[in-house]
């Protein structure tokens, strides 16, 4: 692979593309500040060409992993200040979840081709940039370049909502930050302790480091502030149901697919190989925050009226099973939770697609003005029924790796937790089959329903690939499980102190 | 007999801003109102080449028998300051001469201000520490109150002056306690001195004295209503040279005079800090006035520096003029924004008129925004750094409470920072402002670019700062 550093390129390619956007348009613009729409579809062209060579970068990135290599790999090193580095790496951790972003993320731009009409430039620049702050994340292998991607990530998403988002965006958007930003503040206390206490702030130099066990509670809680309310878990949930609903089709795709997995992440990466004493101790209190995540908001989004809260509601659940996976400390477990977290990633991205579909021809989410949708749009009835059943977790798909192995991961180390995660499946079904025949079958009983068509060629693209995947994964979860597995097996044994 | 490179070495900006300030005196008595305009350029070319005085006297030194003495820790806070004054000094033209107020005094005012803080500097004797900051305050209260026809600006410099004399008078029982306590003036022979009861009380004087000059709390009441009712310009100079002079003399008298004493302040600074850091986020919650919520956000930005200098000499001076010269770099990016929002028929300071600035003047929304981030602390921009620095320090220290109260702080300022964002990229467009001088956009782009560069390359600032730091510490 030569010098070449392929991460940089991977990570910054975004951010390099979106200011050249942005300085052709203010070469071009001219006098007038508006934009004409031609404009803006050569900036979604731009953005979509832009995300698709990412995509190819982070492929070529998959090529060079070894899975079988321990440890980091395509490893970047530049002192930056003090004994902070600039170093990027990746692992069998962080490419699945790398792979997931490149991905959707040009899907997304796709999904926004007929859906976004204002400022589509900078709806075009702030994704890139976003996009960039994603990668950044997983690709980080030095905790403070971590939270500085990790932090810098809410702009572009705090702008993805306030400028193009739904009725109450302005609510949400402060929501959706405050929430995310008090918590990572926390976790920056912890990581300025961490990096005093250390002297370093290197991955590979604090997972060995030894803190002291009554310090480790207190690092953790920091870290589990930020990552609770990023993943999201009860009951700092509140902020996805408002940021969902308000974001346009796109923004909850990206939000639901790559920035809740940010937190399971976090949780694999930092809490239980730098802080194994403390993730034992907290172990029972996060079945118990799974097993109430999985429960409770399965039961909310049953009474959801508005479709696209319903989904988000359901994503809290969803991740209620990776944190049960992740705290099972078992490698079924984490592999599992990882699994979860890229499985998750396509079902509830292409639900809101799903959503947006209709919402883009009808302007409602609510569920009651729907129904009879099978008559006018088979093949969308199709594909919704393909990811209701995905979400539900019904074999055959990725839903069902990810939820039996959490479950099996969670039954070794407590049987209860799993118990009560099993309810959530039952309920899972009942909501999204209740979702399902509410809004696809019986008669046709809106009158503005009779002149609905079945989705274009351009939907078609952007869900297809994720249907195609979700049964791919479904049926052969070891293209994964292959990749992961090393990752799992390290996490664990750096957990046992090894 | 006087040696007069000994002389240079220490104040070469000092005695060179009094020369060229006297010039300018003599060239306005000369010229009269034909002065008027080149007043700018001089005073600016001059500011400017004080900081390059000070650069190339960068390792500093002593003179008047030890009545100034001069260090790279000092010298790096007077090139700061100056740089940054004189662009304040360049984009104040075009604002004063639409009030018809574009005279020679302000920028002669300007240069007496810059040398006041040269002398507060350079001083290694509470003498001329307190003649320092009189050079300083008075020509602050004077520009101030430069627009001498406008009640509020009139009230904003009575107001300083009154408050100001207050704290002056605080300051200068403090100082004269210290000399009856200690039997001497010298910054060294005070550090020497046996500690006694009568010495910290005259230390806890000054200390309240200094916290008035930087604005902290609860000494901060007059900085939103000065910040307010002065010309914008005059309020951009507060808020960055005097501010930056000011907190860098707060930092030297503490270590400098009182440092071994520590024990005695750290806890008063501690609690000054807190405070400073929650009035400024909640204070500016409520704010609709854009001057006045920049003076709350100078306050809680006084806060974060102060929790470097309670982390003490050695781990606190370096993270302090990081800081520092980050936070003032933005504030006066800031506050040159808001010269720009001009419409016909004069200046508008309401924060709502900023609304749909994204969509007239794409570019100085964005360079405003990054401006914005970085003072608020959030990466991916210098700010979080500079923020990073102060909180390793005050970690290190143990300063755990002022952590989390800094962390807090942050969250909560981010509502006025956050609303400033919204109203700019979310709302509906307002009137359309006027062109903007081109003095001004620079000063924009060049401290937006700042604050991302010296992220990038963040080691060469922190670097620069810490090499300065030794001035003090080694």
């Amino acid at each position: 692979m030569g010098g070449f550093p392929i991460l940089s390129a991977l990570t910054f390619l975004p951010l390099v593309g979106a200011l050249i956007i942005m300085a052709v348009r203010a070469a071009t613009a001219g006098s007038s500040s508006s934009e004409t729409a031609n404009e803006g579809r050569t900036a979604l062209l731009a953005g979509l060409v832009i995300s698709g060579a990412t995509f190819l970068v982070s492929l070529a990135a998959f090529f060079y992993f070894d899975p079988a290599t321990p440890g980091y790999q395509l490893v970047e090193q530049h002192v930056w200040y003090q004994n902070i580095s600039y170093k990027l790496g990746i692992d069998g951790l962080s490419l699945p979840l790398i792979l997931l972003t490149t991905f959707l993320t040009p899907i997304c731009l796709l999904a926004s081709w007929n859906s976004i009409h204002t400022r589509v430039t900078e709806y075009v620049v702030a994704f890139l940039v976003l996009e960039t702050f994603m990668i950044g994340v997983f690709t980080a292998l030095d905790l403070v370049l971590f939270y500085i991607f990790f932090e810098a990530g809410l702009i572009p998403m705090f702008l993805i909502i306030g400028i193009w988002g739904g009725k109450d965006k302005i609510y949400a958007a402060f929501k959706f930050f405050l929430y995310t930003l008090l918590g990572s503040l926390l976790m920056l206390v912890a990581v300025v302790y961490m990096y005093i206490t250390a002297g370093s702030s290197d991955f590979e130099v604090l997972e060995k480091f030894a803190f002291d066990p009554h310090v480790q509670t207190w690092l953790w809680l920091a870290f589990m502030a930020s990552f609770a309310v990023k993943l999201p878990m009860w009951p700092v949930h509140t902020w996805l149901p408002d940021a969902h609903v308000q974001a346009p089709t796109a923004g909850s795709v990206i939000l639901a697919g790559v920035l809740l997995k940010m937190g399971g992440y976090g949780f694999l990466r930092f809490s239980l190989p730098m802080f194994p004493d403390a993730s034992h101790l907290f172990q029972p209190a996060m079945f118990a925050l799974a097993v109430i995540a999985i429960v409770y908001t399965s039961l909310v989004a049953w009474r959801q009226t508005d479709m696209k809260k319903l989904i988000a509601y359901s994503s809290v659940a969803h991740m209620g099973f990776v944190t049960l996976g992740v705290f099972s400390f078992t490698e079924v477990g984490v592999q599992g939770a990882i699994f979860q977290m890229i499985s998750h990633g396509f079902i509830s991205g292409a639900l809101f697609l799903i959503v947006g579909v209709v919402y883009d021809r009808m302007h409602t989410r609510e569920i009651a003005a729907y129904g009879g949708l099978v008559h006018k749009m088979p093949v969308y009835a199709t594909l919704f029924m393909l990811f209701t059943m995905a979400n539900v977790g019904l074999p055959g798909t990725s839903g069902f790796i990810g939820e039996i192995l959490t479950m099996v991961g969670g039954f070794q180390a407590s049987t209860w937790a799993a118990a009560g995660a099993a309810l959530g499946v039952i309920f899972s079904a009942v909501y999204m089959l209740t979702l399902y025949r509410r809004t696809v079958f019986g008669q046709i009983t809106n009158p503005d329903l009779n002149g609905l068509k079945d989705m274009n060629r351009i939907e078609l693209v952007t869900i297809v690939p994720l249907a195609l995947l979700t049964l791919l994964f479904g049926v052969a979860p070891n293209l994964i499980f292959n990749l992961t597995e090393g990752a799992a097996l390290s996490i664990l044994s750096l957990m046992a102190g090894g | 007999m006087l040696d007069f490179t000994a002389m240079t070495l220490a104040i070469g900006p000092e005695l060179w801003l009094a020369a060229t300030g006297l010039i300018g005196v003599l060239l306005g008595a000369l010229l009269k109102d034909n002065f008027n305009g080149l007043s700018f350029k001089f005073g600016a070319l001059v500011l400017f080449a004080a900081a390059g005085i000070a650069a190339v006297t960068y390792q500093g030194g002593e003179a008047f028998n030890g009545l100034v003495e001069t260090n790279t820790f000092v010298n790096f806070a007077k090139i700061v300051s100056f740089i940054v004054g004189g662009l304040a000094l360049v984009m104040s033209e075009g604002f004063l001469k639409r009030h018809e107020t574009a005279r020679y005094e302000y920028a002669l005012l300007t240069i007496f201000a810059a040398l006041g803080m040269g002398i507060i500097l350079s001083a290694a004797n509470l003498m001329t520490l307190y003649m320092g900051i009189e050079t300083l305050s008075l020509s602050s209260y004077v520009l101030a109150a430069f627009h001498r026809d406008s009640a509020r600006s009139s009230e904003a410099g009575l107001k300083y002056v009154i408050l100001g004399s207050l704290a002056s008078g605080m300051l200068l029982y403090g100082a004269s306690l210290v000399y009856g306590f200690s039997g001497t003036t010298f910054y060294a022979g005070i550090a020497a001195a046996e500690p006694s009861v009568g010495l910290m009380f005259g230390m806890v004087l000054m200390i309240v004295g200094l916290a008035f000059k930087v604005s902290a709390a609860p000494m901060h009441v007059w900085t939103p209503d000065v910040y307010e009712g002065a010309p914008t310009p005059v309020g951009a100079f507060f808020g960055a040279a005097p501010k930056m002079a000011a907190m860098v003399v707060f930092a030297n008298v503490m270590f400098q005079v009182f440092g071994d004493s520590i024990d005695q302040w750290q806890l008063i600074i501690t609690i000054i800090a807190g405070l400073s850091m929650l009035i400024g986020a909640f204070g500016g919650l409520t704010q609709t006035n854009i001057k006045r919520l920049l003076g709350y956000s100078s306050i809680a930005n006084v806060g974060y520096a102060l929790v470097a200098v309670a982390a003490g000499k050695e781990l606190g001076a370096g993270p302090l003029l990081t800081f520092m010269t980050l936070y003032v770099v933005s504030s006066l990016g800031l506050f040159a924004a808001v010269l720009a929002m001009r419409r016909q028929g004069g200046m508008v300071e309401g924060i709502s008129e900023l609304g749909g600035l994204m969509n007239k003047r794409p570019w100085l929304a964005i360079a405003l925004s990054i401006l914005i981030w970085s003072v608020a602390g959030l990466p991916p921009f210098g700010g979080f750094l500079g923020k990073w620095v102060v909180l390793e320090a005050g970690v290190s220290a143990g300063l755990y409470p002022l952590a989390i109260i800094l962390v807090i702080a942050s969250v909560v300022s981010l509502g006025y920072y956050l609303r400033l964002i919204k109203i700019m990229w979310f709302d509906e467009p307002t009137e359309r402002f006027e062109a903007i001088d081109g003095s001004v956009t620079l000063v924009v782009l060049a401290s937006s670019l700042f604050v991302i560069v010296f992220m990038v390359f963040f080691v060469l600032l922190s670097g620069w700062a810490t090499q300065a730091a030794l001035g003090i510490t080694a």
